[in-house]
């Protein structure tokens, strides 16, 4: 993902696997890890890096582990401020 | 408007995209008072999705040439705010009669109905081929909203891959967000283009508009490659190659993000869950609930509207969402205007003749086309190929898409078979020798989409055996 | 028309009608199979897929007993192994109370040899920490397990087919008459069927089976309502259930969770679906049995259709008053383990007049003198 158009928003932090990275306001979750880190999970049977696809809530292939516990589906899903995701085969994993 | 609302009448619109966002209008016009079920953030659905509230762009910046539809469509749905019950970031997971149940942020919750209307739009047709599971890929949809809703590319060199109007449109909108086109690769050959183009007279502007993003990136020298079947998508982490082949012989381009689609598929499921009759269009290349020209189903009470009725683009489906909530008026004793639903279903009538004329110039692939290997990854949810596909119908005689499901696990993963469900059909009609009207399709289930297990943790209650 | 004359017909190819099958070709018995759907596709192959002899009545446990050493040596018999992993199974208890159940219910069943190890305290929380704090002990079965019906039943047909055994499959029986000392079924005008035996394996179907021919059996429908999580790491090996019932779960190879509890509704037409508080039912139970799994997705639900009978046994034997009839049905959820078993029974009553099983508590005559609810359809 490359950021092109419409980026002049503020800043927020968030983290993946403890390391700390800055997205933008109204960055959903997927723009924020994909414009900085090559994947969002890896696949559960081929042990493979996933990105998702459909970016529109169908293909259920982004959804991210977050440190509390629960995943969230990264498409759909708007930063905020101070979330924290575990991504294994990132840095820190 | 002679009747008067009674309070038994608790209609339901599912969706906000233009079906959804018309229908309601409709229904407030006649004094009701809609449940707005929509799992977006904001209305205005795909097409006309509006980006998060941080972001500036104006309405042209974001919808070009659509963007006075766009404006309007916003603007009727701003007003009807205080006259419906509206729900965003609302998943509908499953339906019963007189029922919804939805998952939202107060957590789940059930919804009654006495009428409903569907208008749940669609999401890219996908065909799969060797490396689209890898990083970089996405669906065609899914590179349109990452600009739109974004303000983002799927990378900085991309190819598109598939068939249909979107390739263009994607290529014209990514250019001119500062990304390099690496390829259009279109199934769909010059002579399928010059055969659609009478039908697609139908609506000029649309066909001009078309006509024009072509011109606009072939004088560009962005090249288009016609007749084309993508082989792979090659890289390690991430794609750094597209790989086709055309009868001339096989294609190579560098590429760090690829976009594939080959026009779109209908979102079906609470129609299937009510138990809405089906029928499989050969046209279409899909089964879609049985509708009449009112929208209504062969469910008394349930009404369907939009792209999840089948795929007519978002003109038609604003006017198919207004002529369902008609319907459900005139079934719930409202008055309605008979010339007005009139001139609706001739409008919905135009845009049918025009999809067949897209249908004639971006044709439905076929699966003999596709040279995908036996490791292909065919459902990519529980990563099963092509061969193990082939191996059913082989060794099990399959020929049925639930058995298919029952004994690969193709289409039973998380997405409910709604990325791999047209490619197995047409290469279950293949290899089993029946029609895909026969192989049957992968029928809905609850939850439509994944739910939580335990969104409100319990005790162990009073169990009875 | 398709017209048949054989030794046996079958109605109903899920795993009793297809194991009756294979056993019956094994003997060299000429079989056609009728089968309204797809060999498997109903209660046989939608089950929860628990291979559990623990928590059957001593009547069941010599079913039990004959069908446990079959499930290990699935592949020889139906060429795959199901997913067939003997991965134990543990009866859950949740206070003392249940705790004093299961040790009684070891005590009743000394003789059949399952190796009942009842665990408490510490040594419970040591070797399972994956249960919650409201689960204070269990009877552990270490010979038992858990398979995948919709392979089992699925090859099970298949394994019948191949035998030489006639499967029609999406062909729903429309009407059975006596001809002579046999039978005459018909499918519409597509299919009749001249047998001399006739065996009812059409599970939820087949009261109303046994209905036409004049036998009035009485059984009631349910629903069985089950969830599978998307795939999840390791949580539990072994399969579960609980003492007093509602809930059920084991943790598949691939990860995903699968977990029962509770009854669905009829839909119409031989269809069924989830209650609408399924999932809150079963999530909130699996929760908290499992906290592990408090954060879980789920992916699918669904109700099967299954006959129930007032004693939770099934119906199994030849007809009293349809000499040349053999019921075997109304295994009221509890079908999955004992079916290889029940096909060789069956195979044995009709060739041989007995069986080296006893099957007596199953006769299908044995509520005759009680008020009987009719034969339906589900």
């Amino acid at each position: 993902m490359r950021r092109a158009v419409d980026q002049d928003r503020p800043s927020i932090s968030f983290f993946i696997n403890g390391q700390r990275f800055t997205g933008k306001l109204g960055d959903t979750v997927l723009t924020a890890v994909l414009t900085q880190a090559g994947h969002l999970r890896t696949s559960e049977f081929e042990h493979q890096p996933r990105a998702g696809f459909c970016l529109m809530g169908a293909c259920q292939d982004c959804w991210v582990v977050t440190e509390a516990g629960p995943a969230v589906r990264a498409c759909s899903t708007l930063l905020e401020d101070g979330m924290a995701f575990v991504i294994e085969g990132l840095p820190g994993t | 408007m002679s009747g008067r609302p009674s309070p038994e009448i608790r209609p339901v619109v599912v969706g906000a995209g233009p079906a959804g966002i018309r229908a309601a209008e409709a229904l407030v016009a006649a004094g009701l008072r809609p449940v707005v079920l929509d799992e977006g953030e904001r209305a205005g659905g795909q097409i006309y999705r509006q980006p998060p509230a941080a972001f500036s762009r104006s309405r042209k910046a974001l919808y070009g040439f659509e963007a006075g539809k766009a404006e309007r469509l916003h603007a009727t749905f701003a007003a009807l705010r205080a006259h419906i019950d509206y729900r965003p970031r609302t998943l509908v997971w499953n339906a019963v009669p007189g029922e919804l149940h939805v998952m939202g942020d107060a957590g789940p919750a059930t919804v009654p109905f006495s009428h409903l209307v569907l208008a749940t739009g669609a999401t890219d047709r996908i065909y799969p081929f060797k490396g689209w599971t890898l990083p970089g890929v996405f669906s065609m949809g899914g590179a349109q909203i990452a600009l739109k809703a974004q303000g983002c590319t799927i990378g900085e060199t991309v190819a598109l891959v598939g068939t249909g109007p979107l390739l263009y449109l994607v290529a014209y909108q990514y250019t001119k967000a500062g990304a390099r086109i690496a390829v259009i690769l279109d199934s769909a050959r010059f002579t399928d283009q010059i055969a659609g183009a009478p039908a697609m007279l139908r609506q000029p502007a649309t066909l001009a508009k078309g006509l024009y993003y072509v011109a606009w990136l072939k004088a560009r020298g962005i090249m288009i490659v016609n007749g084309a079947i993508p082989m792979a998508a090659e890289g390690t982490e991430r794609v750094e190659r597209l790989v086709w082949r055309t009868p001339a012989g096989e294609g190579r381009v560098a590429c760090d993000a690829i976009a594939l689609g080959y026009g779109l598929r209908a979102e079906t499921q609470i129609a299937d869950l009510l138990g809405c009759r089906f029928s499989y269009s050969a046209a279409e290349h899909e089964s879609l609930p049985a509708s009449d020209a009112t929208g209504r189903t062969s469910v008394a009470g349930v009404y369907i509207g939009g792209d999840g009725a089948g795929i007519l683009g978002a003109d038609a489906a604003e006017a198919a969402g207004t002529r369902a909530a008609l319907a459900l008026c005139e079934d719930a004793g409202l008055g309605v205007d008979g010339a007005a639903t009139g001139a609706l279903e001739a409008r919905v009538g135009r845009w049918r003749g025009f999809r067949a004329g897209i249908r004639r110039a971006f044709p439905e692939p076929v699966a003999a086309d596709f040279a995908l290997a036996d490791d292909v990854i065919l459902c990519r949810c529980e990563e099963i190929t092509v061969g193990a596909l082939r191996a059913a119908c082989r060794e099990d005689g399959v020929d049925e898409l639930n058995r298919l499901k029952a004994l690969t696990r193709i289409g039973m993963g998380r997405c409910q078979g709604r990325m791999c469900g047209p490619a197995a059909r047409a290469l279950l009609a293949h290899h089993s020798g029946r029609s895909p009207g026969d192989v049957g399709r992968l029928r809905g289930q609850a939850p439509i989409k994944p739910m939580p297990l335990a969104p409100m943790p319990l005790v162990f209650d009073e169990a009875k055996p | 028309m398709k017209n048949f004359d054989t030794d046996v017909a079958v109605v109903g190819a899920g795993l009793i009608g297809s194991a009756t099958a294979l056993a019956l070709r094994q003997r060299g018995v000429a079989v056609v199979m009728l089968e309204r759907d797809l060999g498997g596709s109903r209660a046989s192959g939608v089950n929860f897929g628990g291979v559990r002899r623990q928590g059957r009545s001593p009547a069941q446990l010599h079913l039990a007993a004959r069908a446990h050493p079959i499930w290990a040596d699935l592949k020889a018999k139906i060429g795959i192994d199901g997913e067939y992993v003997r991965s134990g199974h543990i009866k859950l208890a949740r206070s003392q109370a249940d705790l004093t159940a299961l040790a009684a219910y070891a005590a009743r069943v000394a003789d059949f040899d399952l190796g009942l190890e009842i665990l408490e305290g510490r040594a419970f929380r040591e070797r399972y920490p994956c249960f919650g704090p409201e689960i204070i002990g269990g009877s552990f079965c270490p010979g038992d397990g858990q398979a995948n019906p919709r392979l089992v039943a699925a090859a099970y047909a298949q394994a019948a087919r191949q035998a030489g055994c006639e499967v029609i499959e999406r062909c729903p029986v429309t009407g059975i008459t006596r001809e002579g000392d046999g039978f005459l079924l018909r499918c519409g005008d597509a299919v009749a069927v001249r047998a001399r035996r006739l065996v009812n394996a059409a599970g939820a179907w087949g009261a109303g089976i046994a209905a036409a021919l004049g036998d009035d059996i009485p059984m009631r429908f349910d629903y069985p309502t089950i969830l599978v999580t998307e795939p999840l790491p390791p949580i539990v090996s072994v399969n579960i259930g609980i003492e007093g019932g509602g809930f059920y779960g084991r943790q598949v190879e691939r990860g995903n969770l699968v977990m029962g509890g509770g009854f669905g509704v009829a839909s119409g037409d031989g269809a069924s679906r989830p209650d609408s508080g399924a999932l809150a039912r079963i999530g909130g139970r699996a929760a908290a049995i499992l906290p592990a799994t408090r954060h879980a997705r789920v992916i699918r639900i669904w109700a099967g259709i299954e006959g129930y009978t007032a004693d939770k046994n099934p119906f199994i034997g030849e007809s009293a008053n349809v000499p040349g009839l053999f019921h075997a049905f109304g295994f009221s959820g509890g079908g999955f383990q004992i079916a290889p078993a029940v096909g060789e029974v069956l195979c044995e009553l009709i060739c041989e007049g007995r069986s080296s099983t006893p099957v007596e508590a199953f006769r299908p005559d044995r509520f005759q003198q009680q008020s009987a609810e009719p034969g339906r359809t589900p």
